[in-house]
């Protein structure tokens, strides 16, 4: 008879514990641009260096309001975006070719180690000379600092399918694209979206150092802008502009995850 | 004629280490809507010998024919076979599941409702729409059974597909897999390591003896066990004294 009363508690005290945990996070920045703004204003810190956060913000209506701030924005979350799809997308499809054809994996097994090692933002010189500079530079950038360790990923992933599942294919007389999109790759969603998930990190990386080399527009640009000119607000703001669009990104990756993988 | 011909089969698995022999000389024949079972100590290569009928690959040496057609390598032929585990695909529906064959051999649209009707005759409730983990473990290896059937295969292959189960589903699923093959007049061949489950289920129970895996003996399953159930077979008195022969039949060979 107490079954149902007991599930209520259980239930509230559920939405209690993820009350609580909200709070904390919350507390958590406000203590943080709380610190960071009255350490700047009393000089605790260089404020000169570390900006504070009433300073970033009076920058940011500012640049908001003249209607910049938005360009740069969207030219930066363009690249990325695309950056992203295609060094995933592309992954992807090298490790569908890779899993096809295991003579061909053998063979490229040690060209994809070294070009894993390989720091790939030191391409950037010769992509920019290659594509010149501007919008196809940034976006390879963006897409080629994830596509090797993408492969690898998916590609181990594809291999580590349970070699029953396509037993049970063969036994229906599957043909080798049928195993694939029967077994292989649904199985590797769940790996695909990690992979995504790290990618929305990396490809933040190759556009904004792409930009740092060529462009005179976005995000990375105003952060090298604001270096040279010694403008550190503007810097901290773009920071924070890229930590907020990043996290929008993550979040999108996530829900994608819920749509993909009904089974769990 | 016989309807299964297994004749003069070797097979030899190599690796960096060794050649191992697993079959050697296998000759046997199977009647149409005969219930067979393999047994025999571990490494007497009698999953090797399902996967080689299955014609999921082809022997060292020897043919397996079935009505005279080679097994390996032919798209017409279809074949069940049922694994220790259900590997039910956890991303597909009940019913995607059992339909699973016939899509891939492009006959769905002619049996649109066959997921309901399979699930009706393996008993179990219309649960075409839900996921394989919300099912209990007998109830998936019975979505498997009718994931096998579904593509109506000429010849049943079932690797220990109640190994894997608790007593009380296995001697239900026993029953059900029985009176299926019969009601639908089905060739099909069981390996197992349970003697009783080969008594029980059987026609004739093939007995291996291992390294390299030779056919040791054949044992006839009287008439009076063949006419019952597997369950009831297991209460009666000829069961427990064929139980005992080939118990120590597969005593001497280990």
């Amino acid at each position: 008879m107490n079954n149902n009363k007991l599930h209520q508690q259980f239930i509230q005290s559920l939405v209690r514990e993820k009350r609580w945990v909200r709070f904390y996070q919350l507390i958590i920045l406000i203590a943080f641009f709380s610190i960071w703004e009255i350490a700047s204003s009393n000089r605790w810190i260089d404020p000169l260096i570390f900006s504070s956060p009433s300073k970033v913000y009076s920058l940011f209506i500012k640049n908001i309001s003249d209607g910049t701030l938005f360009t740069h924005i969207s030219y930066t979350l363009f690249e990325t975006v695309l950056g992203f799809i295609i060094g995933t997308l592309l992954g992807t499809i090298l490790a569908a070719i890779l899993w096809w054809s295991p003579f061909l994996s053998k063979v490229l097994d040690p060209y994809l180690v070294i070009l894993n090692a390989m720091p790939k933002v030191a391409l950037g010189p010769i992509l920019i000379v290659a594509i010149g500079p501007g919008l196809g530079s940034i976006i390879t950038m963006g897409a080629i600092i994830s596509v090797i360790i993408s492969t690898i990923v998916i590609y181990t992933s594809f291999k580590n399918v349970d070699a029953n599942y396509l037993k049970v294919l063969q036994t229906f007389n599957a043909t080798r694209l049928q195993m694939f999109k029967e077994a292989i790759l649904p199985a590797s969603f769940p790996t695909i979206i990690s992979t995504l998930k790290v990618n929305v990190g990396l490809s933040w990386v190759g556009v904004i150092v792409g930009e740092f080399l060529v462009s005179s527009k976005g995000l990375g640009y105003l952060i090298i802008y604001g270096f040279q000119v010694f403008n550190f607000n503007l810097v901290l703001m773009s920071l924070l502009i890229i930590a907020v669009f990043a996290t929008i990104m993550y979040q999108l990756v996530e829900l994608l995850e819920k749509k993909l993988i009904k089974n769990e | 004629m016989d309807f299964l011909t297994v004749s003069n089969v070797h097979h030899t698995y190599f690796s960096k280490e060794a050649a191992t022999e697993a079959l050697q000389d296998i000759n046997l024949s199977i009647r149409k809507g005969e219930f067979v079972s393999f047994i025999g100590p571990s490494g007497c290569g009698k999953t090797t010998l399902l996967s080689i009928i299955a014609g999921l690959f082809e022997p060292t040496l020897g043919t397996v024919k079935i009505e005279g057609q080679d097994v390996f390598g032919n798209e017409e032929l279809s074949i069940g076979y049922m694994l220790q585990q259900d590997y039910l695909f956890p991303w597909k529906t009940i019913e995607e599941n059992i339909t699973l064959g016939l899509k891939l051999v492009k006959k769905e649209k002619e049996n649109p409702s066959i997921a309901s009707k399979l699930l009706k005759d393996v008993g179990l409730p219309p649960v075409e729409k839900k996921y394989p983990r919300e099912l209990s473990g007998g109830m998936r290896q019975r979505v498997a059974l009718a994931r096998t059937l579904a593509v109506d295969p000429k010849i049943l292959l079932l690797d220990e597909p109640f190994s894997a189960l608790d007593y009380q589903s296995k001697l239900k699923l026993e029953d059900l897999v029985s009176e299926m093959l019969k009601e639908y007049n089905k060739t099909a061949i069981l390996v197992t390591h349970d003697i009783g489950e080969a008594i029980a289920m059987s026609d004739r129970i093939f007995l291996f003896s291992p390294r390299p895996g030779r056919l040791y003996r054949t044992f006839e399953v009287p008439d009076e066990l063949r006419v019952l159930t597997p369950f009831e077979a297991r209460g009666h008195s000829i069961y427990s004294s064929l139980f005992q022969l080939i118990w120590k039949e597969l005593e001497s060979l280990e």
